[in-house]
Parts: structure tokens; sequence; C-alpha cells
């Protein structure tokens, strides 16, 4: 039989000879490994002083867009809720009244939206479902607490604030666009 | 007042008392570090520089923790067992010479808390009352892992004392004393004792392990196996007492390595660039604190290094390779010695 790798080895159960009986060579040579080990260069990255380096796509914290207008994108379709399959997303939809068009882009928008972060897998489901361009994965990590309702985000931390908007355009390439529109690709079914 | 002599051995047994602790306590973060590097990792780093204040959180988490006794335990026994774990442990540090002597205003004061001429004998009797902790906490714990964890410990402790003890034999009738201060003396000059009797070493050395309850030999513990062995049932400081005296008789046991077959606080050639004698034998103290150290990173060191024996693998090695090797150890020794003309 052809193996997988070039590594692995017949096991052959034959009478261990006097040398191999008194374990002790054997026990030198795994002194010899672990007293190697024990001088190499450490794995461990200490995380809140040091950072691995992370994609550029990396899928961290979510972020609600607004439009060039500052208005929210998000229209409440409930789509990225449909498309999570953690069920970590929820939100309650509300009509947009008159004078509150700077506000909203559209009619309707999400009067809550919160995203359970211990619940979420970062799949970027939500993303992909979005048609409004609305939800985007960010680069940012989702700091600990020691309360679970903490985690819970709701839109006071989502919607990116109107003076700093957030860069998603390394998620959100002219490609990425350009495919959202083909609708006949089963991936932007609904 | 108190005499001089009894106030400076008082001092002794506190200050000795206090090193087998710390010496202790450092040797679980020293554990964790060692096992960590060995890994490939870093091991705790956050509670203080290099993480060097975990013991102390350690300590502090063991007194917070809820304190259980199980309802169908011997409650007595309960508490007894690692009481007698804990005490044995610091027991055995007393006749072992941690250096030569201090003298002071003309008085020459001796860093051996008591100089009994039977001191190896001691250390044997008080080690082997060390796995009554162990039988009677496993025991009264009335769960049937402990009382395999407490089995294990007594048959294990039985099977490698008598090797322990054979192997000191020819020790023994190298020397001709079971004081540990003049086995020690005769080691001066860099004799050591590990070059005259390197097989009695080696048992001495595997026995050692066999009865600290350490990696090869943890059965008693068995985590795999028996959840945690003889303290299944244990919580808070009383678990932390369990796995404190493991490390007192680390340290205990490495002392007594060192002494008994690597020349204890002698060190060859420190007489000619030092020569006030209060000085050497500081030095030699801190030599000796020295090999105790490199003894105790050699638990470890096999401990990360080793995977533990089968029971039947433990007692075959007890049994029909370690005994036997002792005995003919000790018919080598009396040959050898024939035939130098030491015996008549």
């Amino acid at each position: 039989m052809q193996s997988l790798t070039n590594r692995s080895k017949v096991v052959v159960k034959k009478e261990m000879t006097w040398m191999e009986k008194i374990y002790l060579p054997a026990i030198l040579g795994g002194l010899k490994i672990t007293l190697k080990h024990f001088f190499r260069k450490k794995v461990t990255i200490n995380y809140p002083e040091e950072k691995r380096d992370i994609a550029a796509v990396y899928r961290g914290l979510h972020v609600l867009k607004r439009d060039e207008n500052g208005a929210e994108r998000c229209t409440a379709c409930g789509l990225c809720a449909v498309a999570c399959p953690a069920e970590a997303i929820t939100m309650i939809a509300a009509e947009r009244k008159g004078g509150e068009e700077k506000l909203y882009r559209e009619e309707k928008y999400a009067s809550t939206y919160e995203i359970n972060m211990l619940r979420c897998i970062f799949c970027g489901l939500c993303e992909e479902a979005c048609p409004k361009e609305a939800i985007f994965l960010t680069d940012q990590l989702v700091p600990t607490f020691r309360d679970r309702a903490d985690f819970i985000y709701g839109k006071d931390k989502l919607v990116e604030p109107k003076d700093a908007p957030v860069d998603i355009s390394k998620r959100q390439t002219a490609e990425v666009k350009e495919f959202k529109t083909h609708k006949q690709y089963t991936h932007n079914k609904l | 007042m108190l005499s001089p002599a009894l106030l400076f051995t008082i001092i002794l047994i506190i200050v000795v008392f206090l090193i087998s602790l710390v010496v202790a306590m450092y040797s679980t973060y020293g554990e964790r570090k060692v096992a960590a590097f060995m890994q490939d990792r870093l091991g705790p780093n956050r509670a203080g520089p290099f993480g060097i204040l975990q013991p102390m959180a350690d300590g502090v988490k063991m007194f917070m923790k809820e304190e259980i006794i199980p309802q169908d335990s011997n409650k007595w026994l309960f508490i007894l067992g690692p009481s007698i774990a804990m005490l044995t442990a610091c027991m055995a540090s007393a006749v072992i010479p941690w250096g030569k002597g201090l003298t002071i205003d003309g008085q020459f004061y001796s860093l051996q808390i008591t100089d009994v001429n039977i001191g190896i004998l001691y250390i044997f009797g008080v080690v082997s009352i060390g796995v009554y902790g162990i039988m009677i906490g496993g025991w009264a714990s009335n769960n049937k892992y402990s009382l395999l964890g407490a089995l294990r410990a007594s048959s294990q402790m039985i099977s490698y004392e008598i090797a322990m003890g054979l192997s000191i034999i020819a020790l023994v009738m190298m020397t001709g004393t079971l004081s540990v201060r003049e086995i020690t003396e005769q080691q001066a000059g860099g004799h050591w004792n590990a070059l005259y009797q390197p097989l009695g070493f080696l048992i001495f050395l595997i026995c050692a392990f066999a009865e600290t309850n350490r990696t090869p030999f943890d059965l008693p513990e068995c985590e795999t196996e028996l959840v945690g062995g003889y303290h299944t049932e244990y919580s808070s400081m009383k678990l932390g007492f369990y796995l404190f005296a493991e490390y007192i008789n680390m340290f205990i046991s490495s002392a007594v390595i060192s002494t008994l077959y690597f020349g204890g606080y002698n060190m060859p050639f420190i007489e000619r660039f030092v020569s006030d004698p209060n000085l050497v034998s500081i030095i030699g103290t801190l030599f000796f604190f020295g090999k105790i150290f490199f003894f105790i990173f050699f638990f470890m060191w096999i401990r990360w290094t080793i995977p533990r024996f089968r029971y039947d693998q433990l007692m075959n090695l007890g049994w029909k390779v370690l005994l036997p090797l002792s005995i003919l150890n000790i018919f080598l020794t009396g040959i050898v010695m024939w035939l130098m003309g030491k015996v008549n």
C-alpha cells in the first residue's frame, strides 16, 4: 500500500535487545530532546502586548456602515439574521418618519440591531447576505468583558461614528461589489 | 536565658523550615516554567515580573477555595491525612547538614539541626511515615479512586523502599557510618560517593523518584486513570498540603541525594582561594543548594520527558530488577572492599 507521507514506519514487534531493555539510553535520548526544546525559541505570543499579524481581509468585529451622506444603510430586511448560522443577530424594524431622511437612507430602518458576540462565529455570511452593503466585518477584535451582557453589541457600538468612518475597502473590493450584483449565482440567491 | 547553642539551633530550625517552604513554593512555579519551556511555551508570566508572584496567587487561591469534607468520609482521618503528609515532609530536613558550621565569637555552631548517629535511618523512617498520609487520606475519602490511589501508593512505597534501603547499605558498608554528617565529611575533596557507587546511586535515584511519587512513578495520582488518585476528594488547602508536601519531599530528596552521593556542602578546591572558615562554610552551603536545585530541576526534567509506567511494569522494575541489582551491588561492594583490604 502506498503511504500518504514518506514518514510512516512499519511497526516491527521484535524482542528488545539488552541495551533497549535497560531503557537508560532511551531515557537519556529523551532528556536530550527535552533539553533542546528548553532552550528553543518560544512560540507563545504575549497577546495584549504583542499582536499577531492578521490578514487584510480578517473577519473581526462588525460595523454597520453609513452611506456617503451619513445616513444608515441598513433597512432591517433581516437577511443577515436569516443567513447567520449561529443565530447571533436580532433586530427590530421601524418606519422612517418625516424629517429623518438625514438619519436613515430608506423608509425602513432597524430601530434596534443587536449582535451577540458570544454566539457569533465571525463567518461573514451576514456580510455576504446584505443587499444594502450595510454590514461589514472589520479587522478589530472583540475585547473581553466580565459580564455576558456586555457581549451583546447594540447599535451604539455597531454603527460607525459619523466623524470617523470605518475603512472596509479591503473587504469590499470592486470585484466583490461586482460579484454581488449578479443575482444568478447561487451564492447571491435568496 | 537560652544558651547561645540552643538559640542558634532554634533559629536554624526556623530558617530551615522557612527555606523548605519557600523552595517548595517556588518549585511549583519552577515546575510550571520548566514544563512550559520544554513544550516551547512561556509559562506563567503575568503575576509580577516573569510571573514570580504566581506562587502567592496560587496560595491565596488555595485558601479561598471552598473546603469540602465528603459526608461519608471519616472526618478525623480525612484531616489527618494531609497533616501527616505535610508534617513528615518537613521533619526529614532535621538531619541534613546544610553546611559545615559557623564560628561566632570563638564558638562553633554546626549548620545541622541535629547530628544523630543514625541519621540515615531517621530519614528513612520519616519518609516511610509519609506514605501513611497518602494511605489514610485515600482511605478516609471513601472513594474508590482515592482508595485505588492509596493502594498503589502503599504497594509502590513498600516495593521501592526495599531497593532503596539495600542501595544505602552498600553505601554504609563503604563509609562505615550512619551519620549523615560523617558521610558528607568523608566526601571532602571531590571524593563523591556517586563515583564509587554508580550502581547504588542509580538505584537510589530511581527509588527517590518512586518515593516522591514523581513521574514516571506517579501512579498514586495518575490523573488519566484515577481522576486525582488519593487526593480526588480533597479541596482547598488540604489539597494544597498534599501537593505542597510532594514538593517539599522533592526538595528533601534532592538534598539527600546531594548529601549522600554528591559531596553535600563540600566544594573542591575552595580552601585554596578563601581562607576565612565562615566564608568557606557559606560558599559550601550555596554550592550545596546549587546541587539541590539541579536535582529539583532534574526531577522536573524527567517528569516532562518520560511517560508513566504501567502498574505491572512498576512492580516488575521494583521487585525483579532493582531488588536483585541492589543485592548484587552489596556483593560487589563487599568484594571490592575485600580485595582492597578494607575488611579483615
